[in-house]
C-alpha cells in the first residue's frame, strides 16, 4: 500500500471553497516593450492560498512569461517581496483571505530599484548599500580566544531583534526618502548595522557609526515608520534606527 | 559566450557553499556562482539547531555524538567519516561563534545546548544536550553569518549565474574536472568558468516530491550536471521524511519543538511515540517517528475528518518559552494554518526533506568516479554530496554541522589543489551541449506543459516512494517517471526571451528532477530491505547480509543513443561500531 495521504488532501482541495479572485499584476519586459502595463488575471483559487501560489498559478498554468523571484515560499529566504495593494509584503506570507479578494488584488515590483522585468528589480544597490555598513563581527583581539566569547544572555537578547533581517528590501523599498535618493543608506542596511553596534562582542562600533553619520547616513530617516510596517520579520526598524542615532548623539551603545 | 578562467569555483552559495569559499577565497582566487543570491538558499529554512559535543550543559563527548551519528544512519554510515564529523564539530560550531554568530546563552554565558532526535548521552541512555541553536532560526543565523564573513573576506560572487554542465576531459585517461558551463539569469548568457578545482555545493533535490519543505529551487541541479557526464551517484533511494511538517504544505516545524518538550498525539489524545520509542519517545530518530506517525494514520488514529494528520501539542510549554525558543514556528503556524500555538495543537504530517544520497566524495571532499578513484579537480560538499556521514537517515541538527565541517574541507582542499595543479584543456566546444539544451527548449513546439509534467512526477513520488514504499509502489513510480521522461522531450515554454526566462529556468529544473527521481526509484527498487528512511514492506527488516553497501548508480548510455541506469555496489567503512538492533 502507499503512503496514505495524497488522495485524501486531493479530495478535500477538491471540495475546498474556490473564490474567483482577480491578479492585477504590473507587467514590464523591455524585450517586448519599453512601457510597463497593467494586466488583468482571473483566477479560481482557495483563498487559504498565498498571494505566491496565484502567481505560480498564472505562471504555471496561463502566462509562462510572468517573471518574479521566489524560493523558500514560507517567508525566511527574502525572495519574494513586492508591493502588493500598494504595501510592501512577501508574495508568500501574506494569504489572499487576509488582503480583500473581493477587489482586485495588485501587484508590482518594490519600489526605488530599477525593474528589470515584471517583478524582478536590480538588487544591486540596496546590497551594495548593506556591505558598506561593515556587515561582519570585527573583533580587535589578536590572540582568538580558545573556546567561545561568553555573552550574557541580556547582552545577546540586546541587538536579538536585528538579526532576524533576510534582506529581502521590503523596509527600504518602503521608504520615501529611499525613493527620492537612492543613495540613502536605507532602513535595512542600518539594521544591520544596528545589529553589529549592540553586540557586546563586536569592537568596531564607532567605526560603523561614523559611516552612518554621513549625508546619506541615518540623519535622513524621517521616522515614517513605513519600514516597520512593511517589515515581514517583525522587526521595529524604526526603533532600531532611533537607537542608532541615539548612539551616536550619546556615543554610548 | 564569456569565458573566465578562476583557481577554484563554487557551484551553490549556501552553508557549504559559502563555508567553502570563505577557506578558498584565502588561498585561491575564488568565483563562487550560485542561481539565487546567496542569502536566498535554504540552509536559511534550517531551525533547530547544529550538533556539537561542547558539554557546556551536561556531559557529552564527540564518541557518544559519532555513535548516535551510526546508529542513526541504521550503521550505513561510514564511519570514519562520522568521527571526523563529531570530532570537528566542537571547532565548527566554535568558528561560528567567532564569526559572530548570536547563538543563545546559558546563565554562564557560554553557548545553549538542547536535546535533539537520536542524541543520546552514553550510547543511547537518555536523550542528551547537543544542540547548539540561536531560537528556532539556527540555519537563518548560519547563512546570515556565513554571509557576513563572505563580504569581510571579499568572496566574489556571480550571482543568479544557473550552472548547467560539468565539463570533463581525460587526462592520461584518467576523467578530470575542467570547469562548468553556466547561465546567466538576466541576459541569458551562456558562460564558462575554466578552473582548476569546482566545488559543488547546490544543495538537495526535494522538490520532485509535492510535501516538502523544501523550497521551490532545490531541483538537483548539481547531482544531474555530473549524473550526466557518467559520474555516479550514492545512496540516492534513501531519503528523509521529517516528521512534523505542517499538514499538506510541507513547512518545516523544527524537531526542536519536540526538544523543547512537544508533544506528538493522535485523534485520541494519546502519546503514541510511548509505544514506538519506550525511551526516546518523542525524540527517536526521524524515520521511526515519521512510520510511526503514518502506522498511527493507516490504523484510524489520525486526526481530522479525513484522519490523515496527527497533532503537534505545544499548548502545555509556557508562552514565554515559545516565544523566546520557537518564535518562527509558532508564528508559521498562526500565518498558514490560523492557529494559536498556546492554546490549539498544530496539525501535522510528515514532508520530505533532506536527501541523504547525492555525488560520492571521500573525507576531503574529494568527488568519486567509482568506488575509489578520484576525480582530479572535482569535490563536493553539503546535501548535494554523499560522504557518506548520513546513511540510511540523517540526524537532526547533523546537516547544519555536514556543510560546516565538510564545506570547510572541501574549501581548503579544493584551494590547496588548485595551487598546485595546471589548468585542463577545456573539451572541444565546451558550451555545446548547454546551448543545444537551451535552443531546444526556446525552439520547441511541443504540446506538454512543464508544471503539468512536475505535478505529475511529484504525485507519484508522494504516492510510491514516500515513508512506506514495496515492490509494486515502486515499479508504479518507475514506470510513471519513464512516461513523464518521455513526455519531457516534447515540452515547450511560453517565455522565448533572454532576459530573466525564469519560464526556460524551470524547465531546465525539471529535466534534473525527472532524471534524479528516476536513479532514486530504480536504487529504492534493487534494495530489498528495510533500513533508515527507505522502508520496504515486502522486506521489512535490515539485512545486513546482503545489503550493508552502499548504492552507485551510473548513467549508461547505450550504441542507440538511449540511456539506463546500472547499479553498482561500495562498502561501508566500518571502524569500532558493530551493527546492533536498532532501538529508541
Amino acid at each position: 500500500m502507499a503512503t496514505p495521504v495524497l488522495d485524501k488532501v486531493e479530495a478535500e482541495s477538491a471540495a475546498s471553497p474556490y473564490i474567483t479572485v482577480t491578479f492585477r499584476v504590473r507587467r514590464f519586459n523591455p524585450e517586448v516593450s519599453a512601457e510597463a502595463v497593467w494586466e488583468d488575471f482571473q483566477l479560481d483559487i482557495d483563498p487559504k492560498e498565498r498571494v505566491l501560489d496565484g502567481l505560480h498559478k498564472i505562471k504555471w498554468e496561463v502566462d509562462g512569461t510572468l517573471t518574479f523571484r521566489r524560493s523558500c515560499a514560507h517567508g525566511i529566504c527574502g525572495s519574494d517581496a513586492m508591493r502588493i495593494n500598494g504595501k510592501n509584503r512577501l508574495a508568500c506570507k501574506t494569504l489572499i483571505k487576509d488582503i480583500n479578494p473581493e477587489k482586485p488584488i495588485t501587484v508590482e515590483p518594490i519600489k526605488g530599484l530599477t525593474v528589470l522585468k515584471d517583478l524582478v528589480v536590480d538588487m544591486e544597490p540596496f546590497f551594495q548599500a548593506y556591505r558598506d555598513v561593515m556587515p561582519f563581527l570585527i573583533t580587535k583581539d589578536t590572540n582568538e580566544p580558545t573556546r567561545e566569547r561568553l555573552q550574557t544572555a541580556e547582552d545577546r537578547e540586546r541587538f536579538d531583534d536585528t538579526t532576524k533581517c533576510i534582506l529581502c528590501a521590503a523596509c527600504t523599498s518602503s521608504c520615501p526618502v529611499f525613493w527620492n535618493d537612492g543613495q540613502y543608506f536605507g532602513p535595512a542596511a542600518i539594521v544591520n548595522a544596528h545589529r553589529f553596534i549592540f553586540d557586546s562582542r563586536d569592537e568596531a562600533g564607532e567605526q560603523r557609526l561614523e559611516i552612518l553619520n554621513d549625508r546619506d547616513g541615518v540623519w535622513r530617516c524621517r521616522t515614517t515608520f513605513n519600514c516597520t510596517d512593511a517589515c515581514p520579520r517583525g522587526i521595529e526598524v524604526t526603533k532600531a534606527i532611533q537607537e542608532v542615532k541615539r548612539a551616536l548623539i550619546t556615543r554610548r551603545y | 559566450m564569456k569565458i573566465h578562467k578562476y583557481d577554484t569555483v563554487i557551484v551553490g552559495a549556501g552553508g557549504a557553499g559559502m563555508r567553502a569559499a570563505i577557506e578558498s577565497t584565502k588561498r585561491s582566487r575564488t568565483a563562487v556562482l550560485t542561481k539565487l543570491y546567496p542569502t536566498r538558499s535554504h540552509t536559511g529554512a534550517a531551525q533547530g539547531g547544529m550538533a556539537a559535543a561542547l558539554a557546556n550543559v551536561e556531559e557529552d563527548n564527540w564518541e557518544w555524538h559519532t555513535f548516535d551519528t551510526v546508529k542513526g544512519g541504521d550503521y550505513l554510515v561510514d564511519q570514519d567519516a562520522a568521527e571526523i564529523l563529531a570530532k570537528e564539530a566542537i571547532d565548527s560550531v566554535l568558528d561560528l561563534e567567532k564569526m559572530g554568530l548570536p547563538f543563545n546563552r546559558t546563565p554562564d554565558g557560554t553557548i545553549d545546548q538542547r536535546r535533539f532526535g537520536g542524541h543520546s548521552r552514553n550510547h543511547g541512555e537518555a536523550p542528551v544536550r547537543r544542540s547548539c541553536y540561536a531560537a528556532d532560526r539556527t540555519g537563518h543565523m548560519i547563512l546570515q553569518t556565513l554571509y557576513q564573513n563572505c563580504v569581510k573576506e571579499g568572496v566574489e560572487f556571480f550571482n543568479e549565474f544557473y550552472v548547467l554542465d560539468q565539463l570533463i576531459t581525460e587526462v592520461d585517461g584518467v576523467k578530470t574536472s575542467a570547469g562548468v558551463v553556466a547561465y546567466e539569469l538576466a541576459t541569458g548568457e551562456i558562460h564558462i568558468f575554466q578552473a582548476k578545482a569546482v566545488i559543488y555545493a547546490s544543495g538537495g533535490c526535494g522538490k520532485f516530491f509535492r510535501v516538502t519543505s523544501n523550497a521551490h529551487t532545490l531541483t538537483g541541479d548539481g547531482q544531474a550536471a555530473v549524473y550526466r557526464r557518467g559520474l555516479p551517484l550514492e545512496d540516492m533511494e534513501f531519503f528523509q521524511f521529517h516528521p512534523t511538517g505542517i499538514w499538506r504544505m510541507g513547512i518545516l516545524l523544527t524537531e526542536g519543538a519536540r526538544g523543547e518538550g512537544g508533544i506528538l498525539r493522535n485523534k485520541d489524545g494519546e502519546r503514541f511515540m510511548e509505544k514506538y520509542a519506550p525511551v526516546m519517545k518523542d525524540l527517536a530518530s526521524r524515520d521511526v517517528v515519521s512510520r510511526s506517525i503514518y502506522t498511527e494514520i493507516r490504523e484510524g488514529r489520525g486526526c481530522g475528518p479525513e484522519g490523515d494528520h496527527v497533532y503537534l501539542d505545544l499548548t502545555h510549554l509556557p508562552p514565554e518559552q515559545l516565544d523566546a525558543k520557537l518564535p518562527d514556528i509558532t508564528e508559521f503556524a498562526r500565518t498558514y494554518l490560523g492557529i494559536e500555538p498556546y492554546t490549539d495543537p498544530i496539525p501535522i504530517q510528515p514532508t520530505a526533506h533532506y536527501a541523504m544520497g547525492g555525488i560520492p566524495t571521500n573525507v576531503e571532499g574529494e568527488v568519486l568516479s567509482d568506488n575509489t578513484t578520484v576525480v582530479p579537480g572535482l569535490y563536493a560538499a553539503g546535501e548535494v554530496a554523499c560522504v557518506s556521514v548520513h546513511g540510511a537517515n540523517r540526524l537532526g541538527t547533523n546537516s547544519l554541522l555536514d556543510i560546516n565541517v565538510f564545506g570547510r574541507r572541501a574549501g581548503i582542499a579544493a584551494a590547496e589543489y588548485s595551487q598546485k595543479a595546471e589548468y585542463v584543456e577545456l573539451p572541444e566546444n565546451p558550451a555545446s551541449l548547454v546551448v543545444e539544451q537551451i535552443e531546444n527548449l526556446r525552439s520547441s513546439t511541443g504540446t506538454e506543459r512543464v508544471a503539468t509534467l512536475r505535478r505529475e512526477l511529484q504525485d507519484t513520488m508522494d504516492a510510491n516512494v514516500m515513508v512506506f514504499r514495496t515492490e509494486q509502489t515502486i515499479k508504479t513510480a518507475v514506470e510513471k517517471i519513464a512516461e513523464l521522461r518521455e513526455r519531457y522531450k516534447n515540452v515547450a515554454i511560453q517565455d522565448k526571451g533572454r532576459r530573466f526566462n525564469t519560464d526556460l529556468l524551470e524547465a531546465v529544473e525539471l529535466g534534473n528532477l525527472l532524471d534524479l527521481a528516476e536513479v532514486m526509484a530504480v536504487s529504492a527498487l534493487a534494495r530489498k530491505e528495510s533500513r533508515g528512511g527507505h522502508y520496504r514492506e515486502d522486506y521489512p527488516n535490515r539485512d545486513d547480509v546482503n545489503f550493508m553497501r552502499h548504492t552507485m548508480a551510473y548513467r549508461e548510455v547505450g550504441a542507440d543513443g538511449t540511456d539506463s541506469i546500472r547499479l553498482d555496489y561500495k562498502p561501508v567503512v566500518q571502524t569500532r561500531y558493530q551493527p546492533m538492533e536498532r532501538k529508541y
